[in-house]
């Protein structure tokens, strides 16, 4: 079986288009909170397909474009010491700060390598006792498992070169920000699949309920976006403000208990600044003072800077929904994936980069 | 060092009167009709991964450029920037492979240049390699002919080459049975155009792929193609890697692919005459050549919806997750 031709079935999407079609009598919005999301929505153009009623906008969860500034700055300014080896996911390299990127750092002869996993960052720290090695922990609930086992092993194992500059995230405050602002049009959620993979769905019924919405954990393929859509929309037209689960090939209520655990272990919550939308209370994490050693923060002397954010760009008002990508002026025209002005554009799973690559 | 290089390695493997004559430009014959000159460098990393090495991608690279223009390439240089300190097996390995890659392309190694740099400045060995050949005359192409009403053909999968390269680099822990596609393609490129003379354009998309290179033809010819998802020729191993990587096959590279396009009434014949020859085995239509939007590639999705297909903006990552 081809596992994802399965999940991309003609036939089966066009069933599901038309069980949508059926079940809508009235216009609703709903948010996908993943970028990942986004991306293949916008790739298998999903949004032109689905009917007029239903609009889709995107949320705020691409790890890579909610990654502050400052956060950004201080991650050049660790890579580009001489004594450092700074590791990242690979989207991370292109993303800029006040001044730079990571790939520019690199230019200048800066050591800046991408690894697949934050266990890769660890195994380098290893094999190069004569350098500090730094991983940029970046991400939402999904990444979190790979980097507090980095950080663990680190510490069990006393690898005292190995470091990691932090700036998780997590999704249900994020909601409570959105669903909270009184300029919120989001009627209903599809869930991140991945997220809920790690967390279970545990987090989101008393959020469900106290803003009265609807919310359906959904995957990634474009089967799985019907799927969801489909859910929830039945749950608007019904009324009920139920999580659902459709993505239960990968997702349980209770989620993947040993990582949490592993999470609870090494992190602490924080307040925590999202690039374009700003400080949310309690959103993000931070490692717990027993792990402070292995805090990049700490080893580095970042000092505090004040980045500066393009005063025309709209990143904020996309993630949280009020705008679409073609709504800004600069989108396509002085913000590109190639010199990106905000957040939404610079990663490949923002909201406007996926716009500007497949439906410009 | 170099005199040593010459007598040892490369007069040995490459030897032909013009190279043995020992002096400082090669002499040869021409042929009629219009010169065709082309350039590559090349640089990978590791020098030899499953499917090729740097010396058969430099050989079969340049030959491949000339050879798409409808010319018959004959003549190669060759010019070797070696760091200090690689093992001299290493060398004859690569000048081993550029041997028996230009002898399946029918071409010379005629002049060549050697030198040599300090330690850690050029990855082992980096190879650039000029060839020559002669279009004959009334036979024009280039991605400016491509015209509404032509159909869009590629020889066979895409993405095997990038994805052999990115797993011999080992940094991802892939492992996979994936080899580099690196061929020369006159031979392909010649069976076509004896049935197929009024072939528009041809093009080898390498780094960045089908889309890519097809983006460049768009532009230079004020048309748009249409790409059908359906019909896109990916291996499953190659497919599996990319979903993992968040990669796209369009954009990956290719070293032993050609696009070509033609008149739509041409498709079937020219099929029959790609898939007879081993390089060609698995050539398919892929798209088509319309009006508008001009300057434009789009992909028809296998759902039924429509999107555009930019070029490769920088290199390829990883995703986060």
């Amino acid at each position: 079986m081809d596992f994802n031709a399965s999940f991309r079935n003609p036939d089966l999407a066009r069933g599901l288009l038309e069980k949508i079609r059926r079940s809508l009598t009235r216009p609703w919005v709903l948010m996908e909170i993943c970028g990942g999301q986004t991306h293949s929505i916008v790739r298998s153009g999903l949004d032109q397909l689905l009917p007029a009623e239903i609009e889709l906008v995107h949320g705020p969860g691409c790890p890579v474009c909610v990654t502050p500034l400052e956060q950004i700055d201080r991650a050049l300014a660790i890579a580009s010491r001489p004594d450092v080896i700074f590791t990242s996911y690979g989207d991370m390299l292109r993303v800029p700060g006040s001044q730079r990127d990571l790939f520019s750092v690199r230019a200048q002869g800066g050591d800046v390598r991408v690894v697949y996993s934050p266990l890769d960052a660890l195994k380098l720290a290893r094999e190069n006792p004569g350098k500090q090695v730094v991983f940029f922990a970046i991400g939402f609930e999904t990444t979190a498992p790979p980097n507090v086992m980095a950080v663990e092993q680190a510490k069990r194992l006393g690898i005292d070169n190995f470091s990691v500059l932090v700036s998780h995230v997590r999704v249900p405050p994020a909601l409570h920000a959105i669903l909270g602002s009184p300029a919120n049009r989001v009627q209903g959620f599809l869930l991140a699949g991945h997220v809920c993979a790690v967390m279970g769905y545990w987090e989101y019924p008393p959020i469900a309920q106290k803003y009265r919405v609807p919310m359906t954990v959904t995957g990634f393929e474009p089967l799985d976006l019907l799927h969801g859509i489909w859910q929830t929309v039945q749950m608007l037209e019904a009324g009920e403000t139920r999580v659902a689960n459709a993505y239960s090939r990968l997702v349980t209520e209770e989620g993947n208990r040993p990582a949490q655990a592993l999470i609870q272990r090494v992190f602490m919550e924080s307040d925590r600044a999202w690039r374009g939308i700003g400080v949310i209370p309690g959103s993000g994490w931070k490692l717990r003072p027993e792990y402070a050693a292995f805090d990049a923060e700490n080893r580095f002397d970042v000092a505090a800077i004040t980045p500066q954010e393009s005063p025309v760009c709209i990143a904020g008002q996309i993630m949280q929904g009020l705008k679409k990508p073609r709504q800004c002026p600069a989108f396509g025209a002085d913000c590109t994936p190639e010199h990106p002005l905000g957040a939404t554009m610079v990663s490949s799973e923002g909201a406007c980069a996926a716009y500007y690559k497949y439906q410009r | 060092m170099s005199h040593d290089l010459v007598q040892k390695v490369f007069l040995p493997a490459f030897g032909n009167p013009a190279l043995n004559a020992g002096d400082d430009g090669a002499v040869l014959p021409a042929e009629s009709g219009r010169l065709v000159l082309s350039i590559d460098s090349h640089v990978v990393a590791p020098l030899f991964f499953p499917g090729g090495d740097i010396g058969r991608l430099a050989v079969c690279g340049t030959v491949n450029d000339v050879a798409v223009m409808g010319a018959k390439p004959l003549y190669l240089t060759a010019g070797f920037i070696l760091e200090e300190g690689l093992p001299l097996e290493t060398l004859q390995r690569v000048v081993d492979s550029m041997r028996v890659a230009a002898d399946q392309a029918g071409v010379k190694i005629v002049s060549g240049d050697t030198k040599v740099v300090q330690r850690g400045k050029a990855d082992g060995l980096y190879i650039s390699t000029c060839g020559a050949g002669f279009l004959p005359e009334g036979r024009n192409l280039s991605g400016a002919f491509a015209r509404p009403g032509d159909v869009v053909l590629l020889s066979g999968c895409m993405g095997d080459h990038g994805v052999a390269v990115l797993a011999a680099r080992g940094e991802l822990g892939l492992e996979t049975e994936i080899e580099s596609d690196c061929a020369p393609l006159n031979g392909l490129i010649a069976d076509l155009l004896a049935v197929c003379p009024e072939t528009h354009v041809l093009r080898d998309p390498t780094r960045g792929g089908v889309a890519t290179t097809l983006n460049e033809i768009a532009a230079q010819a004020g048309v748009c193609i249409t790409l059908q998802e359906t019909s896109l020729p990916v291996r499953p191993q190659v497919r599996a890697v990319c979903e993992m990587l968040g990669f796209d096959p369009l954009y990956v590279a290719n070293e032993g692919k050609l696009l070509i396009i033609l008149p739509r009434q041409q498709a079937g014949r020219a099929l029959e005459t790609l898939r007879r020859h081993p390089y060609g085995a698995q050539a398919c239509q892929v798209g088509e050549v319309t009006e508008a939007p001009a300057r434009r590639v789009l992909l028809k999705t296998t759902l039924g919806s429509t999107r555009v297909v930019d070029v490769l903006m920088g290199e390829m990552l990883p995703r986060i997750c």
